[in-house]
């Protein structure tokens, strides 16, 4: 981990009272926000979806998002007010002083324009002259590490990786020499090797360039490792602020607490915990502190006074609590966990056993020849970047891949490939899991008869036991009775994970695929969706085959692990021996790329 | 996200019932008001003109293109019939005709658009290749075809012209729910080997309320035209019967003499198309409200946490 800098005497961007409201009703989104960004530093700004953390990112830069406007406070960047720059100087000063890399670089690329003519835009566009631009450009390429890829200047966006098309973007972002830049999410949708690159990439452009950098994110484990400062935001506001290892080490907030509780470790198996509830909505929050509600040590002041940001007592760490400067009793950090174990004894019969399982697209191989088995009640997490063929995999196990050969027994069943060839009971033993649960539930049907679907398919009960079997499985996945009647655009993310999980389950499954289920996740509410599973895992003897580029969530739910690399079984094995002594070069470059591994720099 | 739901608290209510909230944001805006206002004063019209119309629409009550006079208030037609009572009488044949025709044309065309769309493969070219024949003739060309072979009576008719709307009925929904068979809802409720007809009825067609009621309006509209006008050259609702579509016929040679005959069944069904039109137009736009708030909460929802990489 980078050593703490001392920031100059005078930031580079100064923040004060920054609000922004919604044009329309005028509550306040991002509420009076107050920072400071040091020339070469990158400050983390962390928090749920829902935070209002994009919000701040975009106002930091001047922007407000149709129907949002910045009602007031001020944005001096080397002393010079942004907010009260006229509109044209500061359409122009965007891009240039200050500039903006989004999360889809390929939403940030014109898909129908070459790269060159791109990037030599973003100089000329701001007044560098041609020649002068073809040089830039040569330099931007090789300051983002793409200057070795052939023919990049002439490729167009989508025959680019996204990591080499993020890496485009982060050029053009640094093309005009800014003073400030906001990252949002960059790496998002990145493998963990291609996140690492991204990130080196801009860490040392800010430094070399003396770069104000605001980093804004929900991975707490990316923010810790590329930001000298973090802010930690809830509900529009700073809730805390420090130097990055001082507030992880000893996080004041509850808030924060709360978060690093649901975050998994690279290096050691943690008992997750998520955070109830979810963050009040701007002009819906509580007259005393925004997190109250949700706190676990809230005190009778917390509901009706709102807090300010306090110091803490350590140097430049301040937090929005009441209970800051006394002396109570914080949320404990996680819990290592006692072995997971191996539930399952070697004797008992695998539930699913493949071998020589290759599939493809039409002539794409993705599959070679995978072997592997599931014993009845443990959890495999199947592990690999994207492009592995772990999605493939989970596609052909759930039947919506038809083109494999081999063979998937389940217990002592043939699989065959299509839905329509498989037996009712394989069709009900097997349940499959979606990624996005934003995409996976009907909008138009109400959450019970959702959950109730399967049931249909596998058998007729009466009105009475479907109502039985439906809450049943509600409770099984810790949501109220009172859901039954909801529609899936009243849930939070978290909730319709869970919704998808009870539809898995109302059938009573032997098998559970979980394909990168709380990859769409807060990691608050990933840490309670994934206890939910290990609890239901142990209850009802399920399997589970938990699919994942995320390597520290492996730790806290697998028992086994099998590593995938184009297509292949690199390495397989009981998931603390693979992860502490990987013996796969591959296994071992994913590990040392995961975000939050210490000692690698 | 936060931002999103503030701002587009419509999907709380689309949710309930897609259908009732469409007509209640589109009756609420301007030019739906203004539509179904002029919508209905002509339905109103058609469906309450028989009863309170003065005179018999077939009786004989003054000469031939007679000008208005007192108790015969818009004149007389070609054969010295009341004009006022035959507006009156002659709407809603026309109208009803026209909803059995549009409900073919929909019915058929989604159900095509839809299974093609779903069940893809040669399925769906082996009726998307049909319905391109059918489309390739203008439809009062194709309605004119079938009627003129074997001749004028309403359940040909009926039949005429809802076939001659089900090719761009299918096309359109063919678009839409090539989208959503493409969603993970539909999958999650294949792989519990559902029947493909199950999906389509409860998945499938539960997402296509905004596209289907806006073909619903467009194809009314369509319908009413298509059938003025066949009866028009002669072809649609046969005399003595009135209608506002032969109305025009019989009564343009004299338009010098008594032009109400010709100019108030013209406008009564400009007004119903217009009418018909600017409330369609009301209820897509309500339409592409909830569309473009759901699209953002996704969005919004998967864009402050993880992306997506399938």
């Amino acid at each position: 981990m980078s050593v703490d800098t001392p920031s100059a005497e005078v930031p580079r961007l100064l923040v004060r009272d920054l609000t922004v409201v919604t044009s329309r009703s005028g509550a306040e989104v991002v509420q009076a926000v107050t920072l400071e960004i040091a020339s070469g530093q990158v400050l983390g700004i962390v928090g749920e979806s829902g935070s209002g953390k994009t919000t701040l990112g975009l106002a930091l830069l001047g922007y407000a998002r149709r129907g949002l406007r910045i009602d007031r406070g001020s944005i001096e960047l080397d002393g010079k007010d942004l907010l009260s720059l006229p509109s044209g100087e500061l359409r122009s000063a965007r891009g240039s002083v200050v500039s903006y890399v989004p999360q889809d670089p390929g939403t940030a690329l014109n898909p129908s324009r070459r790269v060159g003519p791109q990037l030599r835009e973003a100089l000329t566009i701001h007044g560098v002259n041609r020649r002068q631009a073809a040089d830039r450009v040569t330099e931007l390429l090789a300051e983002v590490g793409l200057e070795s890829v052939p023919g990049i200047l002439s490729a167009y966006p989508h025959q680019l990786s996204g990591g080499q098309q993020q890496r485009v973007v982060i050029a053009m972002a640094f093309a005009c020499r800014p003073r400030l830049i906001v990252l949002d999410e960059p790496t998002t949708g990145l493998d963990v090797n291609t996140q690492r690159t991204v990130l080196d990439t801009v860490r040392s452009l800010c430094a070399r360039y003396g770069v104000a950098a605001a980093y804004v994110s929900h991975d707490v484990a990316v923010v810790r490792e590329i930001s000298q400062r973090v802010a930690v935001v809830y509900s529009g506001r700073v809730v805390e602020i420090g130097p990055t290892e001082e507030l992880f080490t000893s996080p004041q907030h509850p808030y924060t607490r709360g978060l690093l509780q649901a975050v998994p470790a690279a290096d050691q198996s943690l008992v997750l915990t998520g955070m109830e509830g979810f963050p009040p909505r701007p002009g819906q929050r509580p007259p005393g502190c925004a997190f109250a509600p949700r706190c676990p040590v809230r005190i009778d002041q917390c509901m009706t006074e709102r807090p300010a940001l306090l110091p803490s007592g350590r140097a430049e760490h301040l937090a929005r609590c009441h209970l800051v400067s006394s002396s109570h009793s914080l949320l404990p950090l996680p819990k290592r966990r006692a072995s997971l174990g191996l539930t399952a004894s070697a004797t008992e019969a695998s539930v699913i056993s493949i071998v020589g399982l290759t599939a493809k697209y039409g002539t794409n191989v993705v599959l070679k020849g995978v072997d592997l088995h599931v014993a009845p009640g443990e959890c495999l997490a199947v592990v690999g970047e994207s492009g592995s063929g772990k999605t493939t995999f989970a596609r052909c196990l759930s039947g919506l891949h038809l083109d494999w050969s081999g063979s998937i027994m389940f217990e002592d069943a043939a699989v065959p490939a299509g839905i329509k060839n498989r037996s009712k009971r394989v069709l009900q033993d097997i349940q499959y899991i979606f990624q996005n649960p934003y995409a996976s539930l009907n909008p138009r049907r109400t959450i019970g008869s959702l959950i109730a679907q399967p049931l249909d398919q596998f058998g007729a009960l009466s009105r009475n036991e479907k109502q039985q079997r439906t809450l049943a499985s509600l409770d099984a996945v810790s949501l109220p009775p009172d859901f039954l009647d909801q529609y899936p655009d009243q849930l939070s993310g978290g909730e319709r994970q869970r919704v998808a999980i009870a539809r898995a389950l109302v059938v009573e499954p032997r098998v559970l695929i979980c394909d990168e289920i709380t990859s769409a996740l807060d990691v608050s509410v990933q840490a309670s969706v994934v206890e939910t599973l290990s609890t239901l895992q142990s209850e009802k003897h399920l399997s589970l085959v938990f699919i994942t580029h995320n390597l520290p969530l492996v730790r806290s739910i697998a028992q086994r692990v099998v590593v995938l690399d184009q297509g292949v079984i690199v390495e397989t094995g009981p998931t603390e021996s693979v992860l502490d002594h990987p013996q796969a070069d591959y296994t071992r470059v994913l590990l040392s790329a995961a975000p939050g591994e210490p000692d690698v720099w | 996200m936060t931002v999103a739901v503030l701002e587009a608290p419509v999907v709380h209510h689309a949710r309930r019932s897609e259908l009732a909230y469409l007509l209640a944001t589109a009756a609420r805006s301007r030019r739906g008001a203004l539509g179904l206002g002029l919508t209905l004063l002509v339905v109103v019209i058609a469906i309450i003109g028989p009863f309170v119309a003065p005179h018999s629409p077939t009786e004989f009550v003054t000469s031939p293109f007679a000008p208005p006079s007192p108790g015969v208030l818009l004149g007389g037609d070609s054969l010295g019939r009341d004009v006022l009572s035959r507006v009156l009488s002659g709407g809603w044949q026309l109208l009803l005709v026209a909803a059995a025709a549009t409900a073919l044309g929909v019915t058929v065309g989604a159900v095509a658009g839809i299974a093609a769309a779903y069940l893809s493969g040669w399925r769906d070219s082996a009726i998307m290749r049909v319905s391109d024949v059918i489309l390739a003739f203008p439809q009062l060309v194709f309605a004119l075809l079938m009627v003129s072979v074997v001749g004028p009576n309403v359940v040909l008719l009926v039949l005429a012209v809802g076939f001659s709307h089900a090719p761009q009925v299918a096309r359109v929904l063919r678009a839409t729910a090539l989208d959503v068979s493409e969603r993970d809802f539909v999958k999650a409720v294949q792989i519990t080997g559902v029947k493909p007809t199950k999906v389509m009825r409860l998945e499938i067609l539960p997402n296509l309320v905004s596209p289907l009621m806006v073909e619903i309006g467009l194809r009314m509209a369509y319908s009413i035209v298509i059938i003025a006008g066949l009866s028009f050259i002669g072809f649609g609702l046969q005399p003595p019967s009135p209608n506002w579509g032969s109305m025009i016929n019989e009564n343009r040679i004299g338009v010098t003499l008594n032009s109400w005959g010709t100019t108030v069944p013209c406008l009564l069904l400009a007004v119903l198309c217009v009418g018909l039109n600017t409330f369609t137009d009301a209820v897509a736009r309500a339409a592409l409200g909830t569309d473009r708030a759901d699209r953002l909460l996704l969005t919004e929802a998967l864009g402050e946490s993880e992306g997506v990489t399938a």
